[in-house]
């Protein structure tokens, strides 16, 4: 039997990061995949003849550029597309613009509130300096508080000098940055509700969290932090879907000699003597290696991957309280044209960006207070692209696909969900967007309605939650997934953890994967082939 | 002419009156200015009907600081004869669940949840004891330190590692920031000791148990948990006050009531005093402030005096109120189902389970009162009969959620509204109740800022979430008891640790002062 270096379990974007930069170190990797396809949550599939899908994640933003330049994805065949502003549409006919252009954005701003244009202008400056603050942690191993090891108390001195770049007033707002509430936070810049709504949305994607519940401003940086072509805050569209990224970094791991199993489901790791020595599939074989690389979540790895037996007692009762509770659904929608927006003015460039139909704080929280009682929003909050307008290869000639990002979806409807109320939560959506767009519903070829149950079921992201863990502070950092195992190493030897679950948290990012394997490598005496941050010229 | 070393207080509340002890005890001639006619501000007893008296806002005393009590020798025996009080949880089916300091009983407990409280409480307290180090002491510096800082620091970190130890420290580490739903669920099964415990998170604030911040709001409780019992003081809160006012006047503190400030007086970026609003100018070289941010640096300062920023920092301050305050005068005692008479002067409260809170709570962040309020009572009647006409009973509640910035307005019809939503409330529980009223009050927090002088009517003078605590509290650039004004000085609720009658804003800013060494 052959024994590998390394398995990775997962060949989701991660799974396939953490593998290629192992297999550039020269180790023998195999990733294990039970799907026909890889790229997990990171995927294009034809759900309907001729269309292809990003039918999870479906904008490329959070992708490290460092890994996108150390994989020479652009070689491997990624392409990445700028994407163009974003428009909320108001309920009074109205609509606010997003424009990269800086002096039409302000115009814009102005339109609404005169204040707020020059608050604008404050707010992208204040956002981009946390915003680089941040981006230096995203590629590091998070430090352990409570360790006593050289390499810890350096990394704690690191992050600590880079904090003491800022001045004493900055630091302070920079904790409140970190633990206020959207909506609090962007109230002392902005009066104009569509403004408020406008920029509060990015915090609530993926989170159990309302824009009022603190600890959200946070959660926009994580999608301010983007970076396409060089340009911190914006995103992108990978020509192709998102299914591109995935076969990109496939293509790196195997021009480095790796090996990709699909349909080949993983059944649980093999410990012996308190150390992974392989893993055994659903079909009964056995793979063994050095290494075994979990790239589920946490609560998978820990609850079904691993016996209990073999992890510590407290380890399981972490993973049983691990919060991962899904609030997110996708609509995915196959048109015969494209819809009209008569809000906005002929030929404006602003359907080529993300679309939002909530224009007041208020509808916000209220769409969250549903999800707290296990209801999918009555008025939800959506963010909407349709991508074939610069990829036409994803659609038949003259035709379209429509991405619907939905806030907020409950992991169990009330009572359990049925195909009934799965159908009724799209209707929802639907019906949002026909308000404002009248020949939308006939343009309606198809329609994929996914809640937290399809997410589960398909993807294997547990209760379809889209980061594989809320992002809140006991998440996060060196209490992601758990204190005392943030540090990638599983709880028993040879035994690793590369998801979103782990530092720095969900996104496709790539950077967990890079993270792992880092740390990997160190631990078997290979030279390190993980980048480090760009820093910030 | 300004006397060296002479100090006036804005504010005779529990705060002022402590700080003012402290100061006049090492040499300083402090003179303590009272809007009111008594002082004791947010602890005060306050006759609202005729023949009926009744603690005025807070009624419950729970975390009077121990070293304060000690250092002011504080003559709380008097207190003491108020026996310490239980929480009890009422619940529609009369299982009603009884909280005291490490045990908990209900008939439906099991007990699992039984034990899990015990080694909660003394977990949970473990943490609030750790954070001992910065209570006690201006919150450090983050950059820029002095000697004491650094000091309070590394006795924190100390505290924290070693106090705590691995285990407890990550534990603290990781649900220090989170809310207490979160928490609970993962603690206990009971849906009615949940719902109990959680509204010790959210009390005072505007938070529901889901929103982050909440455990810390816990801890802040459970550290006067380990300050004193919990207790309801014979002769009302005002009792509190009128032992902190007779340590005062020992020390030598003169205390003027009726003398509301209204203005500081600022000359070249230093305080040079009050004028009064009679127009009396009054200088004093060192001027305390135990009134909240937005009076202190808007109202009485003034933003000409102030750096721009600085005033927009203090305008958004998180300090509306959430909580209405509802005084009853009842011909009898009422009759709660499945309580016993003795239990009935316990503190009661109604919040069956997590859900209920957090519902109440949705209310208020669109501006409306809630359906179904949370409710706090207490019948100080029962330990203490001078309180109202021979027979007769008073009832002090505090209910939320009742916004400040109601969207109706607090005008008559959404005042009697309220007052019915937290009258049937309680009738509820206690059937026949609403047929024994004689006369009710309503404070909503809009009477509570006109009544007691402080903008918004928040209990701890501004929220206590993290973004407004510590070296943030109330705003960064005066956080350390200091202001941008030299000689002008910050001790009540609004600084840190905050609210709730503990004395710990006036000790700290004392110590603050004194270290200073008088300017």
């Amino acid at each position: 039997m052959k024994n590998y270096d390394a398995i990775i379990i997962g060949a989701g974007h991660n799974g396939l990061t953490n593998a290629t930069f192992l297999a550039k170190a020269g180790l023998d990797v195999v990733v294990l995949e039970k799907n026909d396809y890889i790229g997990g949550a990171t995927a294009s599939l034809e759900l309907h003849k001729d269309w292809k899908y990003s039918n999870c994640s479906y904008v490329c933003s959070l992708f490290r550029p460092e890994i996108y330049q150390a994989l020479d994805l652009g070689r491997h065949g990624l392409e990445v597309v700028p994407l163009q502003g974003s428009v909320t549409f108001k309920q009074n006919g109205d609509y606010l613009g997003s424009y990269h252009q800086p002096t039409v954005w302000r115009r814009e701003v102005a339109r609404h509130s005169k204040r707020d244009a020059d608050a604008a202008i404050r707010f992208d400056a204040d956002l981009m300096k946390w915003c680089r603050l941040i981006r230096g942690f995203l590629l590091r191993t998070p430090p352990d508080p409570a360790s006593f090891k050289i390499r810890d108390a350096m990394e704690f001195a690191y992050l600590l000098k880079r904090f003491y770049s800022l001045s004493e007033s900055q630091i302070y707002e920079f904790i409140r940055f970190f633990t206020m509430s959207i909506a609090e936070y962007l109230e002392q810049y902005f009066e104009s509700d569509v403004i408020l709504a406008h920029f509060s949305g990015g915090s609530i994607i993926g989170t159990g969290l309302g824009v009022y519940s603190p600890g959200t401003a946070y959660v926009l940086l994580h999608h301010a932090m983007g970076d396409v072509d060089g340009n911190v805050g914006s995103w992108g569209f990978a020509r192709g879907g998102m299914g591109s990224v995935s076969a990109a970094i496939g293509s790196a791991f195997k021009s480095h000699g790796g090996e990709i199993r699909t349909r080949a489901e993983v059944q649980n790791i093999i410990v012996k003597g308190r150390k992974a020595i392989g893993v055994r599939l659903a079909s009964g074989e056995q793979v063994h290696a050095k290494a075994v690389v979990s790239n589920l979540d946490a609560k998978r790895t820990f609850l079904s991957l691993m016996d209990a037996n073999d992890i510590p007692a407290e380890l399981v009762k972490r993973a049983e309280n691990f919060k991962i509770r899904g609030s997110s659904g996708k609509v995915n929608i196959a048109l015969d044209g494209l819809p009209e927006f008569p809000a906005l003015p002929k030929g404006s460039p602003l359907t080529l960006g993300h679309m939002h139909f909530t224009d007041t704080l208020e509808r916000l929280e209220r769409a969250y207070d549903d999800w707290k009682d296990d209801r999918w929003s009555q008025d939800p909050y959506v963010d909407m692209v349709i991508p074939t307008q610069y990829d036409p290869t994803m659609a038949p000639p003259g035709k379209h696909m429509m991405s619907v990002f939905v806030q907020y979806c409950p992991v169990e409807a009330d009572g359990g969900w049925t195909d009934a109320k799965r159908d009724a939560f799209g209707t929802a959506v639907i019906d949002q967007i026909g308000d404002y767009s009248p020949n939308f519903k006939d343009l309606i070829l198809h329609a994929e309605i996914r809640t937290p149950r399809e997410l589960e079921a398909e993807v294997g992201l547990t209760e379809g939650n889209i980061f594989q863990g809320e992002l809140t502070l006991d998440q996060l950092m060196f209490n992601r997934p758990f204190p005392g195992y943030a540090q990638y190493r599983g709880p028993v030897k040879n035994m690793y953890m590369c998801s979103s679950s782990n530092h720095p948290g969900g996104g496709v990012m790539g950077a967990p994967g890079a993270n792992s394997a880092r740390e990997i490598l160190r631990d078997l005496g290979k030279t390190d082939t993980t980048p480090e941050d760009f820093g910030d010229d | 002419m300004t006397k060296p070393n002479s100090v006036v207080i804005i504010g005779g509340g529990h705060n002022g009156l402590i700080c003012g002890t402290y100061l006049a005890k090492a040499g300083y001639k402090v003179q303590v200015l009272e809007a009111r006619d008594n002082v004791g501000g947010g602890a005060s007893t306050a006759s609202f009907a005729d023949g009926y008296r009744t603690s005025g806002l807070a009624h419950v005393l729970y975390g009077l600081n121990a070293k304060v009590c000690k250092d002011l020798k504080l003559n709380i025996a008097n207190l003491a004869s108020a026996p310490p009080v239980d929480t009890i949880s009422l619940q529609l089916d009369g299982d009603h669940v009884t909280l005291a300091r490490d045990e908990v009983s209900a008939n439906s407990l099991s007990s699992k949840d039984v034990q899990a409280y015990r080694a909660f409480k003394q977990e949970f307290r473990g943490y609030a004891k750790a954070l001992q180090p910065l209570m006690m002491n201006a919150p450090p510096r983050l950059k820029d330190m002095d000697k004491k800082d650094k000091l309070t620091l590394a006795k924190l970190g100390w505290s924290l590692r070693f106090g705590l130890g691995t285990n407890s420290m990550r534990e603290f580490l990781r649900v220090g920031g989170i809310n207490i739903y979160d928490v609970l669920n993962e603690v206990f099964d009971s849906p009615s000791l949940k719902g109990a415990i959680a509204v010790d998170a959210v009390l005072g604030q505007h938070m529901g148990p889901r929103t982050p911040n909440t455990v810390l709001t816990y801890l802040q409780r459970l550290w006067g948990e380990t300050q004193a019992v919990q207790s309801i003081p014979v002769g009302g809160m005002g009792k509190v006050s009128e032992i902190l006012e007779t340590a005062a006047i020992e020390a030598g503190v003169a205390i003027r009531t009726g003398a509301k400030v209204a203005k500081i007086l600022v000359e070249n970026g230093r305080s040079q005093g009050v004028v009064l609003q009679s127009g009396e100018r009054i200088d004093a070289s060192i001027v305390v402030s135990n009134t909240d941010a937005k009076t202190t640096f808007i109202d009485l300062v003034g933003a000409s005096q102030l750096d721009a920023m600085f005033c927009h920092r203090v305008n958004s301050v998180r300090q509306n109120g959430d909580v209405a305050k509802l005084h009853f005068a009842l011909s009898e005692l009422p009759i709660f189902s499945g309580l016993s008479p003795s239990q009935l002067g316990q503190r009661l409260i109604i919040a069956p389970d997590m859900r209920y809170v957090e519902h109440a709570f949705n209310h208020s962040k669109y501006g409306e009162y809630s359906e179904n309020p949370v409710v706090e009572i207490t019948i100080p009647s029962i330990g203490d009969s001078s309180l109202t006409p021979a027979g007769h009973h008073v009832m002090s509640v505090s209910a939320t959620f009742a916004p400040y910035q109601l969207k109706e307005g607090w005008q008559t019809q959404s005042r009697d509204a309220f007052v019915q939503r937290v009258i049937q409330t309680i009738e509820h529980y206690a059937p026949g109740f609403s047929a024994t009223l004689v006369a009710t009050e309503l404070l909503t927090p809009v009477d509570i800022e006109d009544q007691y002088n402080t903008a918004g009517g928040h209990w701890h003078h501004g929220e206590l979430s993290i973004d407004q605590s510590f070296m943030m509290r109330p705003v960064h650039g005066s956080a350390q008891y200091l202001t941008p004004i030299d000689g002008l000085y910050l001790c009540g609720a609004a600084a840190h640790p905050g609210g709730g009658i503990t004395g710990v804003p006036g000790h700290n800013a004392a110590q603050r002062i004194l270290a200073m060494g008088g300017t």
